[in-house]
């Protein structure tokens, strides 16, 4: 890593957006500090300093300037240290906005729904959400065979800039069967997107980043918990 | 590569999206044919070309297409020599591109809110949501134009590009309901940036004076139907 670069990110250990920033750094060799949000005493404070907009992680901060937003993030960490490791987004104008417009759509479209299906507000709701999670991992399982072109990475030969925005989800998609009953990519229906699950997870660089699936699971079902239990008292 | 480039953009008269594309392909210069959706009645090139979406703003490139507005107006960016619309230091970028996705997230689905809000209940709400956005844009500006003309800096860039495509929409809710979304005494940088946008070259061109007449009469015909409605309903 070039002297005298210091980057620390400010995350939380179940967050897939925090987990995409990780997985970047990881990809590229980049050495980082990282300051896990829950272990903070001061996180409010240190949030507002760094993301007064949002006062959200990830927040990457290098030689003390802040970049917020994950996808942001994650071009900033391609443009800043493009001389170092593999380049996330690829050279071609046109190949860089397919891998933008399907970031985008597994943010805006993809999972919105996913959310919703696991934590809609009424039965209905989740039904729904879990029908258009349905048709969204269709889709994506689409962009995959056209924009792979039988290639094992969205990135082509080895991962890149939507392989990453979409792994930062990995640990959730693993949790997803036992918390929910659902598997957001489902062998039968979207087959190229499990194999590359499999294969974007055993990478050296994404394996021991990812965080631990029974470590999500607990976490899911005391959110879980938490969520009925404010329904119930709501519904007092 | 020789010759003229085949460039086709499928737009819709009054979506500020597609405003935003036609500023930045102007800026560079580009020459591009233009054609109107109906959204009653989506063409097959549309149907074709964002079959994910099917919205407007497309570009399409020698044949090949390119959506969602930000993804284009970096690809015309980085596709295109002449003056540069995203700064080109990757921390001022990165500073772009999250203004350009607060805008996107935030700003934008709040005051579409306002125009589109059934109840006036709802409408108070998203007032308040677009002016809280709007606080955080006039922060952006003084952070971004270091004491120059615009976000960019001296000359028009990607955010003002981003903000100002929405301007002639900000006219039409201040005629219709007397709003000021861009309020000289609370957001003074914003008001005197909006005068100077106004005035440029790049806006005149993008952005014809009749554009703020034609949202006005939008708006009008959108609430008609309500409007009718309660009408009717207070007579009974």
């Amino acid at each position: 890593m070039a002297g005298g670069d210091d980057l620390k990110l400010l995350g939380l250990w179940s967050s897939p957006f925090v987990l995409r920033v990780q997985l970047a750094l990881s990809l590229k060799g980049l050495s980082y500090e990282y300051i896990e949000e829950e272990a903070l005493v001061n996180k409010g404070e240190l949030l507002l300093k760094y993301n007064p907009v949002h006062k959200k992680v990830p927040v990457l901060i290098h030689n003390g300037k802040p970049v917020c937003e994950s996808r942001v993030i994650l071009q900033y960490i391609d443009e800043a240290f493009a001389g170092i490791g593999p380049s996330l987004l690829p050279a071609d104008p046109y190949e860089r906005a397919v891998a933008r417009f399907w970031a985008a759509y597994i943010d805006d479209t993809m999972l919105p729904v996913w959310n919703k299906s696991s934590m809609g507000k009424t039965e209905e709701e989740m039904a729904e959400g879990k029908k258009q999670s349905l048709a969204t991992a269709g889709v994506l399982e689409g962009a995959l065979r056209d924009c792979g072109k039988g290639k094992p990475f969205f990135g082509g030969d080895s991962a890149g800039y939507v392989d990453v925005v979409l792994g930062g989800l990995l640990g959730w998609v693993r949790a997803s069967d036992e918390l929910h009953g659902v598997k957001p990519f489902d062998p039968e229906r979207t087959p190229l997107l499990a194999a590359w699950s499999e294969r974007f997870g055993a990478l050296e660089a994404v394996e021991p980043v990812v965080p631990d699936v029974s470590r999500l699971v607990e976490f899911g079902k005391m959110w879980k918990a938490r969520l009925a239990a404010a329904a119930a008292g709501a519904s007092n | 590569m020789a010759g003229k480039e085949d460039l086709k953009l499928l737009g819709l008269p009054l979506s500020p999206f597609v405003v935003s594309v036609r500023m930045a392909l102007n800026m560079k210069g580009v020459s591009y044919e233009y054609v109107d959706e109906d959204l009653n009645n989506k063409s097959e090139l549309l149907l074709k070309s964002n079959p994910v979406h099917k919205k407007v703003p497309v570009l399409i490139h020698n044949g090949k297409p390119i959506c969602e507005s930000l993804v284009i107006l970096q690809y015309v960016d980085e596709l295109f020599a002449g003056r540069s619309i995203l700064p080109t230091d990757p921390y001022e970028r990165a500073t772009a591109r999250f203004w350009a996705a607060f805008a996107g997230d935030k700003l934008f689905p709040a005051w579409y809110g306002v125009v589109t809000a059934q109840a006036e209940e709802e409408r108070a709400e998203k007032v308040k949501e677009t002016l809280a956005a709007i606080e955080h844009m006039e922060v952006a500006f003084a952070k971004c134009s270091g004491g120059n003309a615009f976000f960019g800096g001296d000359s028009i860039g990607y955010v003002d590009v981003v903000l100002g495509s929405f301007l002639f929409w900000f006219e039409a809710v201040r005629r219709v309901d007397g709003l000021e979304i861009i309020n000289a005494s609370k957001t003074p940088l914003l008001a005197a940036w909006a005068e100077r946008f106004g005035g440029s070259v790049e806006a005149k061109e993008a952005v014809p004076v009749t554009k703020a007449d034609l949202a006005v009469q939008y708006i009008s015909k959108f609430r008609a139907p309500a409007a009718a409605a309660a009408k009717l309903a207070s007579s009974e």
